[in-house]
């Protein structure tokens, strides 16, 4: 047991992909002896060589087109994408390409490709630094997306991801790389593509993912004071959605508040609340609300802290959903 | 017009810049010109440095044999669109000795990454064509096996290819083999991000990657000099690999030119930028109409540079074949537009659910349910009295009631 931030979690879990399997490579923007912007990736070049932590160009599009290439060779790339608003260049190659290979060739071709993206805001980054582009991706089929919210689960979901014979888009919440938990590598965890309640409750429901668990939490922390009792799921993989939770949830609770950091409009939570709407219409006691980014491109860092939703944004809208 | 104004596509001048030649004067020692070429368009046999076949008789022939066959295939697809048995169809007419010339020289551990025109690189990867036609019938997104035949799928956002094709180039520099790639794109896709970034990263990794470019002047309407103010040819230059222009016409030249180019990726010398100058002598694909955008008269210059009539003219000049041979590959060519044709009209169409299948690799639940709902939705239909048992003269549907 050793108390990791997530970040070295991630690295970690990295280490822990690249032993088991050498097909496994990582790619990306100066994620050799930088060991990236992030550290993400700290040290594994020193150990695994040039060979398989690869510094490549700056294009993103080539590093996805080439991993794929690599991908259809044998080969298990992981890109690092090195910020959000950075991935758009690739964006053809991964929902053109990545994304249809698989089909297009009636399951002959498999690319199990892991593209790692640090998303979300919070660090007081300039513009294109502070992005929540999920939506862009869980809307392609072929693509599989998850976010880890802790250190526990990124160093688990990474080495999943890793193994997965579809191409996934990993999320990390960049501004909780240095939060730090115990990380115990010999538990044997659950399956990637669940959904998992992290704080159970019976007034409401919370579902979050990536950067914002810790909201949720916090939120139902405070809630407490109030006599709320707050359920609070954190999703886990987007694409797909494992609702079943959500659904259990709320047939217990009746109140939905979907939380992310990106915008609402057409977002991930649209999607869950036409779902629940569809599953649990007469368990709802009020109409499932959302908190998140404004429709807006993501703003000057100053004002940051109005643009992502906080602990009172989540409280403010868990009242106004029991007041119903 | 004032200095900042752009020159239109067309400009002669502009025109000029491009080719970097025209093709050579018929007096011009060859070897001056920048066109590698080793048959001339009268079919005689030429000399250029560098470069050269030495082939047996029956390797003369084969290749003759090849591009007739992939044109017929090609006449035969056309003709089975304009029957609307296909619903698109992108002819390589014109661009058959590109596609041979350079199909042959790749070894059978080679891997080949298409566009949606490599009809004849196909051909020479013992890709069945029904299986190219069934793409543009619309009853499968391509739906091959790449390394039964190490053809990759088809293309359709052009240049996308080459990334991949580097890529994999860059696995077989980790594998240790000395396998090679050739990536096929044209004139339109040069001009392309990926393909850029595809020379970078090709370059910088020094992977075994030919990067062959079928220059046929044309991209849909817009002409090559909308493309390049340089020959293409010389753009890998600027990146830090070595270019060359072959007479894309020339089956020998092609052959040749893109053997060294792969030998040379193989043996760690790096990637190649192959022009093959060519032409696009038919339509863009079935839904286009060159007569909008460009003149007879290119159409009836390209004619003279016919691809098959030079080998043929080589072939008969050097006793290599004459009426029983040139016969018996028309018969061929005659039997397998039989094959393709009747392949073709024999498709079926998918069945419904067929869409859900290889979404993922692994079980993804909402694709699942997906299917499921729609088999129920179908499901639902079956007691329904089919549409073509009705009585011609019936009343419509509803019509009892309605009164």
């Amino acid at each position: 047991m050793a108390t990791v931030t997530l970040a070295k979690a991630l690295n970690e879990g990295l280490r822990q992909a690249m032993e088991t399997d050498s097909k496994v490579l990582i790619m990306g923007e100066d994620v050799g002896k930088l060991g990236g912007v992030f550290r993400v990736t700290d040290g594994l070049q020193k150990d695994f060589g040039e060979d398989r932590v690869i510094d490549t160009p700056l294009a993103e599009s080539g590093i996805v087109g080439t991993a794929i290439g690599l991908a259809i060779r044998g080969y298990r790339p992981v890109c690092e994408i090195q910020f959000d608003g950075f991935v758009y260049p690739a964006y053809d190659q991964i929902v053109s390409q990545l994304a249809k290979m698989h089909y297009r060739s009636k399951g002959s071709v498999k690319l199990p490709v892991v593209i790692r993206i640090p998303f979300g805001g919070g660090i007081g980054a300039v513009e294109h630094h502070s992005e929540s582009p999920e939506a862009y991706f869980a809307h392609t089929a072929g693509l599989r997306v998850v976010a880890c919210s802790n250190p526990v689960d990124a160093y688990f979901m990474i080495q999943q991801a890793i193994t997965c014979d579809d191409p996934v888009i990993f999320f990390e919440p960049k501004r909780r790389y240095w939060e730090k938990a115990d990380l115990d590598p010999a538990v044997a965890p659950g399956p990637l593509f669940a959904s998992r309640v992290v704080r159970p409750g019976a007034h409401a429901t919370v579902v979050a993912y990536g950067p914002m668990v810790r909201v949720a939490m916090d939120a139902a922390t405070a809630a407490e004071d109030d006599g709320h009792s707050i359920e609070v799921i954190d999703l886990r993989t987007l694409s797909p959605l494992d609702m079943a939770p959500v659904y259990d949830s709320v047939r217990r609770t009746g109140h939905l508040v979907v939380v992310h950091e990106a915008p609402v409009n057409v977002g991930l939570g649209a999607e869950i609340a036409a779902r629940v709407t569809e599953e649990c219409f007469y368990s709802l006691q009020a109409p499932v609300l959302r908190v998140g980014g404004f429709d807006t491109p993501y703003p000057p860092s100053r004002l940051e802290e109005d643009y992502l939703p906080d602990l009172d944004r989540v409280l403010d809208a868990v009242e106004r959903s029991l007041r119903l | 017009m004032s200095g900042s104004d752009p020159v239109p596509a067309g400009d002669p001048a502009l025109r000029a810049a491009v080719d970097d030649f025209a093709y050579p004067p018929a007096d011009a020692p060859a070897a001056d010109a920048q066109l590698v070429q080793l048959l001339t368009p009268e079919g005689e046999r030429v000399d250029y440095p560098g470069y050269s076949v030495d082939l047996t008789d029956d390797e003369y022939r084969a290749l003759y044999r090849d591009l007739v066959l992939v044109r017929r295939i090609d006449v035969e697809a056309t003709a089975l669109q304009r029957q609307g048995e296909l619903g698109i169809w992108a002819s390589l007419l014109g661009q058959e000795a590109a596609q041979v010339g350079s199909g042959r020289a790749l070894r059978p551990n080679d891997m080949a990454f298409p566009t949606y025109r490599e009809h004849g690189v196909a051909w020479c990867r013992d890709v069945d064509p029904l299986t190219l036609l069934g793409l543009y019938r619309g009853v499968s997104n391509g739906g091959w096996d790449p390394a039964d035949k190490n053809f990759h799928l088809y293309a359709i956002v052009i240049g996308s290819q080459t990334l991949h094709a580097t890529g994999y180039a860059m696995g077989i520099q980790k594998d240790g083999t000395d396998d090679a790639v050739i990536a096929y794109f044209g004139d339109g896709a040069s001009s392309q991000g990926d393909v850029n970034e595809a020379f970078v990263f090709a370059a910088v990794y020094n992977a075994p990657v030919v990067f062959f470019c079928q220059n046929n002047q044309w991209a849909i309407s817009e002409p090559l000099e909308r493309q390049t103010r340089i020959p293409l040819y010389q753009r890998s230059r600027g990146f830090g690999f070595p270019g060359v222009r072959v007479d894309g016409n020339d089956v020998l030249a092609t052959l040749a030119v893109t053997r060294k180019a792969l030998d040379d990726a193989r043996s760690g010398q790096g990637p190649t930028l192959v022009e093959a100058y060519t032409y696009r002598m038919g339509a863009h694909t079935t839904s286009d109409d060159p007569t909008r955008y460009r003149l007879a008269s290119e159409l009836e210059a390209w004619k003279l540079k016919d691809p098959i009539e030079r080998m043929k003219s080589f072939l008969y000049k050097n006793r290599l074949g004459g009426p029983d041979f040139f016969g018996q590959v028309e018969a061929e060519a005659d039997e397998l537009a039989a094959y393709v044709r009747k392949g073709c009209l024999e498709m079926a169409d998918p069945e419904p659910l067929v869409a859900f299948d290889h979404v993922y690799a692994e079980e993804h639940p909402l694709v699942a349910a997906e299917r499921a709902a729609y088999a129920d939705y179908l499901e639902s239909f079956a007691d329904a009295l089919p549409l073509d048992a009705l009585p011609l003269d019936a009343p419509p549907l509803g019509a009892e009631s309605a009164h």
